[in-house]
């Protein structure tokens, strides 16, 4: 049997690491159907390629080896969508004055912002409104750098992803993330 | 030698993201600078930066607070599962 011979013992997997890689999951594409979903397809994965379980790591590293391999699909996934669905707002000018502010997204002053900035849930609330009306990649990458703080390096090794792609869409989600939070909360 | 540190509103606001995480060059620093002495829209811009820097922060030590965990149900749903797809 599998447990014999390669020392995995999968009928202790859920008590021991469902937990553990439902919040490694959830850490990261923040959506607990889909956390589930990729927990579960890990599990499978891992049964299925037991017999390559070669004893060099824990059944646990082993096992979140699996679940990375499964982010980074899903990630390649909406990565693809590229276009598709993605409202990008453009911010700067593309023409004659490139790079400079467009007029109807320059930053305004904010009213109370010094009273506006006390923590409480409806702060957090809106946070996370405006965080998931960014495009899906942009929220996860900026929710790993930011929510979660991770490293740069383990980002864009998790994601397959180099560090210049991951600046730009830190850049473009807080840029748009400054612009939700700026009609929604400071001048709302 | 000042053109090359001539950057634009767009390039300064991404040097000052990346700063928010500290992880901007010195190079890129000096041209940040540069460029807030001419443009004021990129100062606020700065400034509010900075609060929602702080705002994110704040945001991020709840979420690693909070434990997620699985239901007993979709545990055993789970454990179900794996025990039909075993050798």
């Amino acid at each position: 049997m599998i447990e014999e011979k390669h020392g995995l013992t999968p009928y202790k997997w859920i008590d021991n690491y469902a937990d553990y890689l439902y919040n490694f999951t959830i850490s990261r594409v923040n959506n607990s159907d889909l956390a589930k979903d990729l927990v579960q397809e890990t599990f499978l994965a891992g049964l299925k390629s037991a017999k390559n379980f070669q004893g060099k790591a824990t059944e646990r590293t082993w096992l979140v080896s699996i679940l990375k391999r499964k982010i980074i699909d899903h990630y390649r996934k909406i990565n693809s969508k590229k276009g598709q669905a993605e409202v990008r707002m453009d911010f700067y000018d593309d023409g004659e004055n490139k790079g400079s502010w467009l007029e109807e997204h320059v930053p305004q002053n904010w009213d109370n912002a010094s009273e506006k900035q006390i923590e409480n849930e409806e702060l957090r609330n809106q946070l996370e409104v405006c965080i998931n009306k960014l495009p899906e990649k942009y929220a996860m990458v900026f929710r790993m750098k930011t929510v979660q703080e991770f490293e740069t390096e383990e980002i864009c090794k998790e994601l397959g992803i180099t560090s210049s792609n991951l600046w730009v869409m830190i850049h473009r989600a807080r840029t748009q993330l400054r612009k939700c939070m700026e009609d929604n909360w400071f001048n709302n | 030698m000042f053109r090359n540190l001539k950057i634009t509103c767009d390039q300064a606001t991404t040097i000052c993201d990346k700063n928010q995480y500290r992880e901007a060059s010195t190079k890129d620093k000096i041209r940040l600078c540069l460029h807030l002495i001419v443009c004021r829209i990129c100062v606020k811009y700065s400034k509010q930066n900075t609060t929602l820097s702080n705002l994110y922060k704040g945001h991020s030590q709840y979420c690693k607070d909070v434990k997620h965990c699985l239901t007993t149900k979709e545990k055993e749903d789970l454990k179900a599962l794996l025990e039909k797809n075993k050798e």
